[in-house]
């Protein structure tokens, strides 16, 4: 259980949820700059030429059922099952790895298919969105990995599972943006040169 | 100080409560794959003028579902909902004028 505080409420908590209230803010500009730029292409890809949607689609999935496996893995550390909290932690981390190698793999076809980072501002401000939230992800990855580590050193148990709590919170949160940035960068038509 | 005065409110959110079970953890991931396999779905699916409204609708659904039950804000005391809702707010209001200024509504 937390520490007695005056609101009544985890400090630790309170300081995830003010430091996510504030990421919005982050993403919010790189988003708005994102949209402002997409027109704005020139003589290199245009977003629509490039997209692979039904790739996307199966990385989107794969990052939305990793916010599954890791509210399954606080659940299991929130009843004593670490056997249970270690393999849904180690699924949430592979699942994001998964993603990972799939963003990488875009980003390599883009490359090769003329779409560098200087290429253009559309460019630009897609492969600074999209890898923001890429380094969130890869964040998270060590995050959970760490978590994994402390639970095979014993440190990891049901009293503290408010370290998974808040470490989940950050990770649901990563996919919430990418909710966000699926629809309006991906779904949402696209100019075509 | 006495705290007691201070923390009726929030102690009262803050009573202990029931996570829901694994099973009830699946049906919500059901929905959202339910909700995603739409939304990808407009991609090869005509919808024309409804096209954006409908991505904007299924998006916030999703996103409210996940912050909702996966990051328990349903369950948890309304003081963390505040704080994310207070940067949600902010951020939609400083991008909207962001992008009225540089005349985006206007220019697409």
């Amino acid at each position: 259980m937390s520490e007695e505080t005056t609101t009544g409420l985890s400090h630790n908590k309170l300081a995830m949820w003010v430091f996510l209230g504030s990421e919005c803010l982050l993403f919010g500009a790189l988003i708005s700059t994102y949209l402002l730029y997409r027109n704005k292409f020139y003589d290199g890809p245009a977003p629509g030429d490039i997209f692979d949607i039904p790739f996307t689609s199966v990385s989107s999935f794969v990052l939305l059922m990793s916010s599954l496996t890791m509210v399954l893995a606080l659940a299991a550390i929130q009843r004593g099952d670490i056997r249970n909290n270690r393999l849904w932690l180690l699924t949430t981390a592979l699942l994001g790895a998964v993603f990972i190698g799939g963003q990488v793999y875009e980003f390599t076809t883009f490359i090769r298919e003329g779409l560098g980072y200087t290429t253009s501002p559309f460019s630009s401000a897609f492969f600074t969105l999209t890898g923001f939230h890429g380094v969130h992800v890869s964040l998270g990855i060590v995050m959970l990995m760490s978590l994994l580590i402390s639970s095979y050193r014993g440190k990891l148990t049901q009293k503290n599972s408010e370290t998974v709590e808040i470490i989940g919170l950050y990770w649901h949160f990563v996919d919430v943006v990418w909710i966000i940035i699926f629809t309006v960068i991906y779904l949402v038509p696209n100019p075509t040169s | 100080m006495d705290t007691s005065e201070t923390t009726t409110d929030v102690e009262e959110e803050h009573e202990h409560h029931e996570h829901p079970s694994d099973g009830k953890y699946m049906q919500i991931a059901l929905i959202l794959a339910i909700i995603t396999a739409a939304e990808v779905a407009t991609y090869f699916v005509h919808i024309g003028d409804a096209l954006i409204p409908t991505l904007m609708v299924m998006m916030v659904v999703k996103f409210w579902i996940v912050a909702a039950w996966f990051m328990h804000l349903r369950f948890d005391s309304k003081m963390f909902t505040r704080f994310f809702v207070s940067g949600i707010v902010l951020a939609i209001s400083v991008y909207f004028i962001f992008l009225t200024v540089f005349e985006f509504w206007t220019e697409g």
